[in-house]
């Protein structure tokens, strides 16, 4: 057992005019009493910085101090983050598949037609470049296989074995995100339609795990999956993970993210 | 004759007040997160005793959907129930507060005597100290779960950063369902908490706010108390 100096204090000095007895009573009283207002102060005002906090203007789809969070979340997050901090990989046999999500595929679409449309950098001053390609154009790059998990941002996750060319790769081979001497920022994916759009910044888009996918569990994607062309980031959640590209646009500003509008967090995920 | 006492220093006070709205708002917000998809059960093969949640609690609840704002509180709030779990833990090491915490090796054995006399199944009271070996346990074990929360939280927030984390874990599923597990746990600490409160009575719980007990004077306070000794009470207060 132990011995607390706090614990074991002597009694509080008793005044000569008052018996011991009803001073104790008077002096518990008098502390309990402060110490209930003041605790019922401290829950008041718990209350109104709720009721504060609920009702500020939303900053995308959520009260903009939660904004502020999110963002310096993300910007400790890329603090630490690092490129060389690959995703766990898995034995190929683990992969399976399961479809989730048809926004930005609902429109009728033929895969012989598609070109992915990119719009190269252009900082003040530089012209607008678009060049498109075909997915001959990105096959032609490095291949590469990888299993990695797919997370959903509801909390479930699967094994997915995914084939395609590092984004990386083809930035190497066509240098579209710089100019100038000046490197983008950020990068837009758009769907055909323009339904489903992310939002990327530069340095989650060149990470190695990152690919321009065009097949799915050693198959050529099928089109729930997002044939021809989407995106893998394993970096990210699966709301990142844009399937059939149509354009790809590098920019300085944050472009807009379907599910960032809705109140998620913008980089959901790393 | 009564005497005040100090039991709970001010800065344990706050800690303590200020940790149940924050882990209060932790388990609501997580709970948003997890009813986006509900998948943990108590239960083996195709036999499910225990659904988290049964139907009927969404139905009373009205089933929000709200993923996003779910995920914005926990991930504002993790920083202060981060916060307030450091300075706790500080302020005890600090202040000396640790040795009345911390379970020694006859807290165990204390534990058993003291939970078979909150059930009724033994006569003799328990020694009257700060906490006795079953609260020692209890309230290091919560700090731990906290430690355990956050760990596990970031190695599901940062699943790709923090990947050793992950991998220690047990997987990306596992470390879900681990952090998962210790919210259910401190649901229950909470349960039996409230329960040794409203048993102590009025005297035990004003200490956590106001700081101070009332005690008999003749009272032995603090260190073993003498078998048989006059004066010793028959039916000490548990503080909880």
């Amino acid at each position: 057992m132990d011995n607390n100096p706090d614990y074991s204090a002597p009694p509080l000095p008793t005044s000569s005019a008052d018996t011991p007895e009803t001073d104790v009573a008077r002096e518990a009283a008098g502390r309990s009493r402060r110490a209930f207002i003041v605790g019922g102060l401290a829950a008041l005002a718990g209350v109104g910085g709720w009721r504060w906090l609920l009702t500020r203007p939303a900053d995308e789809g959520t009260p903009w101090p939660f904004r502020r969070v999110l963002d310096a979340n993300g910007r400790l997050s890329q603090a630490y983050f690092r490129e060389t901090r690959l995703a766990p990989t898995f034995p190929k046999s683990m992969a399976t598949s399961r479809q989730n999500g048809n926004i930005g595929l609902k429109e009728s679409f033929v895969t012989a037609d598609w070109r992915m449309r990119v719009q190269a950098y252009a900082p003040a001053g530089a012209p607008a470049r678009v060049q498109e390609f075909t997915l001959a154009d990105i096959k032609a790059l490095p291949r590469v296989d990888m299993t990695t998990e797919l997370k959903c941002i509801e909390g479930w996750s699967i094994k997915v074995n995914w084939v395609g060319a590092r984004f990386s790769d083809f930035l190497e081979k066509y240098p579209l995100a710089t100019a100038n001497g000046r490197e983008a920022r950020y990068v837009s994916v758009v769907t055909p339609d323009k339904a489903y759009y992310v939002g990327l910044d530069l340095s989650n888009a060149v990470h190695p795990q990152t690919l321009l996918c065009y097949e799915m569990n050693g198959q050529p994607l099928t089109s729930p999956h997002g044939a021809p062309l989407r995106l893998v980031i394993p970096l990210k959640y699966g709301i990142k993970h844009l399937k059939r590209i149509g354009t790809i646009a590098f920019v300085d500003e944050r472009p807009a993210d379907f599910w960032a509008e809705q109140g998620y967090d913008w980089d959901s995920g790393h | 004759m009564k005497r005040l006492v100090e039991k709970h220093p001010l800065a344990i006070r706050w800690f303590h007040w200020l940790n149940f709205p924050i882990l209060t708002l932790m388990i609501w917000s997580g709970l948003l997160i997890y009813w986006a998809n509900d998948v943990y059960r108590i239960g083996w093969g195709s036999t499910t005793l225990f659904k988290f949640f049964p139907d009927g609690f969404y139905k009373a609840l009205g089933m929000p959907q709200k993923l996003a704002q779910g995920m914005n509180w926990h991930f504002a709030l993790m920083w202060l129930f981060l916060l307030n779990g450091l300075l706790y833990v500080g302020y005890t090491l600090v202040s000396g507060e640790w040795r009345h915490l911390l379970p020694d090796r006859n807290s165990f054995r204390e534990a058993i005597l003291v939970t078979l006399h909150d059930l009724g199944l033994r006569k003799g009271a328990p020694p009257v100290v700060k906490y006795n070996g079953a609260q020692k346990i209890a309230y290091t074990a919560v700090v731990l779960m906290g430690v355990g929360s956050l760990l596990t939280g970031l190695a599901i927030y940062k699943p790709v950063q923090f990947a050793w984390l992950t991998k220690l874990l047990g997987g990306y599923e596992w470390a879900g369902a681990e952090h998962f597990a210790l919210t259910i746990g401190y649901v229950l600490f909470f349960v039996v908490h409230i329960a040794q409160v409203t048993r102590a009575g009025w005297n035990n719980f004003r200490s956590m706010v106001a700081g101070f007990q009332i005690v008999d004077a003749q009272h032995p306070v603090v260190g073993d108390p003498v078998a048989g000794a006059p004066g010793r009470p028959t039916s000490p207060t548990l503080p909880a």
